[in-house]
């Protein structure tokens, strides 16, 4: 096994040459730095890599001017936001305006923490991994009610409640399909589910149910992310610009990226548990297991693609009927679906290779 | 019963859909309608007929066709067009005529309607295909139409 | 005059959003003042005149061929057929004998016009609704018709290309073989606009149901073109006081019952295949003859009253001049089709939410300039 062990020998080198308690620190904030510059950059790229493919579906060209094939148009569009005024009401709740961009950041981050993209490349497994991840998708609503609120602006009010209805309603569905995932395997932990998965694919041992699962997941991830065809919440042709209307700047790029990086992490999480993670199909590159980054990459790009699919092709739905999906629709589905997989695994039906 | 069946018609028409922008997706290399416009000038090509702006064309010794009947500015509705002109003698007769001094065309004000073109006896004045107009001064859309030192080409009556 | 809205029957939980003259969904510039309770809409009052441009008094100091110009403005999406109405009002007053091939020609590029602004229609519509590639499909099978119109009009959206008497220009040599191409093509897109949009259960649960508007209603408020036909209402002024060579052809007048948004859609929808049905009978025979006949330079209308109406995309237009025989008409007013649309929208409006008032109006199809003239 060819292993680049990067890791070893930085934490060995560091612990070396300082003091235990000093070294412990400076390796968190390497690798803080490290996952803010993936976050960084899997921002800039997916920003263009949606205008790019929108273009695409809608018989056009993209931005390719700036740069090769446009790869520096986010920077540029970037450095424009740098230079904005940053406009604020008169009488919105000064604290909480200016808080509000920073909670929807951070639970971008601290789930992104999580999401093993290789085996050496996992900064933090813990035991409950997919119980943490779901927690954690939670704090981002309280951005954007705060957001809403505290911009003392009727749009953004009526915008920031119905996203607020829509995220902690899909949650469920979204807890609840992981759940099916986790009767197959046993175990919350990430690195072992995707152990579980040398197997064959979770997606492949569950047949059935799984495939249930993974399109409710779908469907309710990009719920969650505020996303086409559920965004009536900044819908641009109704009122405004939902909750972030008196937002500029870069604290409207703060909520910006964070959809782009929310809509990352519902993809990693469902190549995580769906798709055997940064296995390669029938291993075919056991022996290299740092290529475990590109198979990872791949996957998850093949469903963000997915849901920029969706996006462009299908019209909005309303409040009422957003939610009449998820609480007549899908959660019956899903808890049916719960059972239907206790059964299989418990007569053991599942697929093994 | 209808629950299933509901869900079942959804999926499909929603597939569907898809499928119209995917096809479009995959042969997006082609079919891409967009015109590269400042790349492209120098195979862009406009119809004959295209209003791009007024022009009076001049032949080889600098002739143009104008009477200066004044019926194109009758026409136009809004006074684009101002016609200076004054009464000197023809060589040719010898008897009193009108001939032009300046044929102004305001270009800002020009709705591009094409009546001072369709009345015209002589055909003096006709569509240029040039619409790259944009200026920094407003005064460069006032135009003088007819060229400096020219005149009126001979045999033309109106 | 100022005009300040008082709503001396507020109820405490309402309050007042203006949905303001610039937005991305209404169309042009349309200042729509809602009360709301909730989501649902208690009260729509619309406000106009933001792109007032006084074009009929400008038609009272111009000549009869100056006005033809001004009347493209109106709703530039059918000029040609704003264009027709004028000519055929001066042409009937002046009691001209108009050729053959004036004729057909006129009601082909009529028809093409329709389907231009059914196009346009078709595209934004799925925009209002959340579908946003629609729009991009919907404007490339437009530049189509635009291509033809500049080849023998020159240009693509204020023709100019009718006058009282005729045709300004014959028709380019090109012409009939790109109308053709453009049915071939047009005929394999339609068929696509039902799979993307008509079938979508998504539009469907939005469209289906909302903004029911009765026969009864639609005659009272003075609903015309798709709008009435899709509640019943039988009002086609080419099948009732045709004009131009519509006489000659055979179509259907496409009528729904339900009188709801998605019996609007459908209607209009029917509407371009029946129009491309009109074109292919049309194209193959168009007759020889003048283009023009020639008028005197100066036109006088005869004394009298004088009123043409026309069937533009959107639905009646109607042109009516009093004239006292001089060389301007005394007083022109145009009964536009928008203006009676939008009266009816407080009616079919309340009681729905935000969400169905966008597809509500753009079913409607309002462009405002034809409101505000």
């Amino acid at each position: 096994m060819i292993q680049l062990s990067i890791t070893e020998n930085i934490h060995n080198w560091l612990f070396s040459i300082m003091p235990e308690g000093v070294a412990s620190i400076v390796e968190m904030v390497l690798i803080a730095v490290v996952y803010l510059t993936i976050f960084a950059v899997t921002g800039l790229f997916l920003v263009l890599l949606e205008r790019r493919v929108a273009a695409w579906f809608q018989l056009r060209i993209g931005p390719n001017r700036v740069g090769f094939q446009g790869l520096l148009q986010t920077m540029a569009d970037a450095i424009k936001l740098l230079t904005k005024e940053l406009t604020g009401t008169e009488r919105a709740d000064k604290f909480l305006y200016n808080l509000a961009p920073y909670f929807v950041i951070i639970s971008a981050l601290m789930a992104l923490a999580v999401i093993p993209f290789t085996k050496e490349f996992h900064a933090f497994d813990i035991n409950i991994g997919i119980f943490f991840l779901i927690a954690i998708s939670s704090i981002g609503v309280i951005g954007i009610l705060l957001g809403g609120w505290s911009s003392n602006n009727k749009f953004a009010l009526i915008g920031a409640m119905r996203s607020g209805v829509q995220t902690i309603s899909y949650e469920l569905s979204v807890g609840l399909s992981l759940l099916t995932m986790v009767v197959i395997t046993g175990t919350l932990q990430l690195s072992e589910i995707i152990e579980f998965q040398k197997n064959g694919w979770l997606i492949v041992q569950g047949h059935i149910p799984a495939i249930i699962a993974f399109m409710v997941f779908m469907i309710s991830g990009t719920a969650e992310t505020n996303r086409a065809p559920f965004d009536m919440v900044e819908a641009e042709s109704e009122l405004g610009a939902g909750f972030h209307t008196e937002y500029s700047g870069m604290k409207f790029a703060y909520f910006f990226l964070a959809e782009f990086i929310n809509m990352f992490i519902i993809a990693a999480i469902a190549t995580t548990m769906f798709f055997g993670g940064w296995l390669s199909p029938f291993g075919i590159t056991e022996s290299l297991p740092w290529l475990g980054v590109f198979w990872f990459l791949a996957k998850t790009m093949g469903l963000v693609f997915l849901m920029m699919w969706f996006r462009w092709t299908f019209p909005r739905l309303r409040v009422d009927q957003l939610l009449t999906l998820e609480w007549k629709y899908l959660l019956p589905i899903n808890l049916v679906n719960i059972v239907v997989m206790a059964l299989i695994v418990w007569l053991n039906l599942t697929i093994r290779f | 019963m209808s629950y299933f069946s509901d869900i079942y018609n959804g999926i499909r028409t929603l597939l569907t859909g898809m499928s119209v922008t995917g096809k479009y997706f995959l042969t997006s290399r082609k079919g891409a309608i967009t015109q590269q416009y400042p790349d492209n000038r120098d195979t862009l090509k406009m119809f004959d007929r295209f209003r791009g702006e007024v022009i009076m064309p001049h032949n080889e010794n600098n002739e143009h066709r104008c009477t200066g009947c004044q019926k194109c500015e009758i026409a136009c509705p809004n006074g684009t067009i101002e016609i200076i002109w004054d009464r000197g003698i023809d060589e040719v007769t010898g008897k009193k005529k009108k001939k032009i001094d300046q044929f102004v065309y305001h270009l800002s004000m020009c709705t591009m309607c094409a009546l001072c073109i369709d009345v015209c006896p002589t055909d003096a004045i006709e569509w240029g295909q040039n619409f790259e107009n944009s200026v920094y001064d407003r005064s460069a859309l006032t135009r003088v139409l007819n060229k400096p030192g020219s005149k009126l080409m001979p045999g033309v009556e109106d | 005059m100022e005009t300040e809205v008082v709503n001396t029957n507020f109820k405490s939980e309402e309050y007042f959003i203006n949905m303001g003259p610039q937005h991305p969904a209404t169309h042009g510039v349309l200042r729509l003042l809602l009360t709301i309770d909730g989501e649902i809409i208690k009260k729509v009052e619309p406000d106009l005149g933001y792109i007032h441009r006084s074009i009929e008094k400008m038609c009272e100091r111009d000549s009869y061929q100056q006005i033809v110009h001004l009347t493209d403005r109106m709703d530039y999406l059918s000029a040609n057929i704003n264009n027709e109405a004028v000519c055929l009002a001066v042409e009937n007053a002046l009691q001209l004998e108009i050729p053959e091939r004036v004729k057909v020609i006129r009601t082909i590029i009529g028809e093409l016009t329709r389907i231009s602004s059914h196009c346009l229609w078709w595209g934004v519509m799925g925009m209002d609704v959340g579908a946003l590639t629609t729009y991009f499909y919907g404007f490339r099978d437009r530049e189509m018709i635009n291509d033809i119109m500049e080849e023998t009009c020159g240009a693509r959206l204020t023709m100019n290309y009718n006058v009282p008497g005729g045709l300004m220009l014959d028709i380019h040599p090109n012409f009939v073989k790109r109308v053709k191409d453009f049915i071939t093509h047009f005929k394999t897109k339609l068929p696509e606009y039902d799979r993307l949009l008509t079938g979508n259960i998504i539009f469907q649960k939005r469209t289906i149901g909302v903004g029911i508007l009765s026969k009864e209603d639609a005659i009272s408020f003075g609903a015309s073109g798709p709008v009435g036909r899709a509640s019943g209402y039988s009002c086609d002024v080419r099948k009732h006081h045709p004009y131009s060579a519509i006489d000659k052809v055979t179509f259907n007048e496409v009528l729904k019952t339900e009188g709801d948004t998605y019996a609007r859609y459908l209607v209009r929808i029917q509407e371009m295949w029946e129009s491309l049905s009109i074109i292919e009978q049309l194209i193959d025979n168009i007759p020889e003859g003048e283009h023009r006949v020639t008028t005197n330079a100066v036109i006088k209308l005869p004394k009298g009253e004088f009123y043409q109406k026309v069937e533009t995309a959107r639905g009646e237009l109607g042109v009516y001049i009093i004239s006292t025989g001089t060389k301007n008409p005394y007083r022109l007013k145009f009964r536009s089709p928008g203006f009676s649309n939008l009266s009816l929208l407080n009616h079919i409006a309340v009681g729905g939410k935000i969400g169905d008032l966008v597809a509500t109006m753009a079913t409607l199809d309002l462009v405002i300039p034809d409101i505000d003239r």
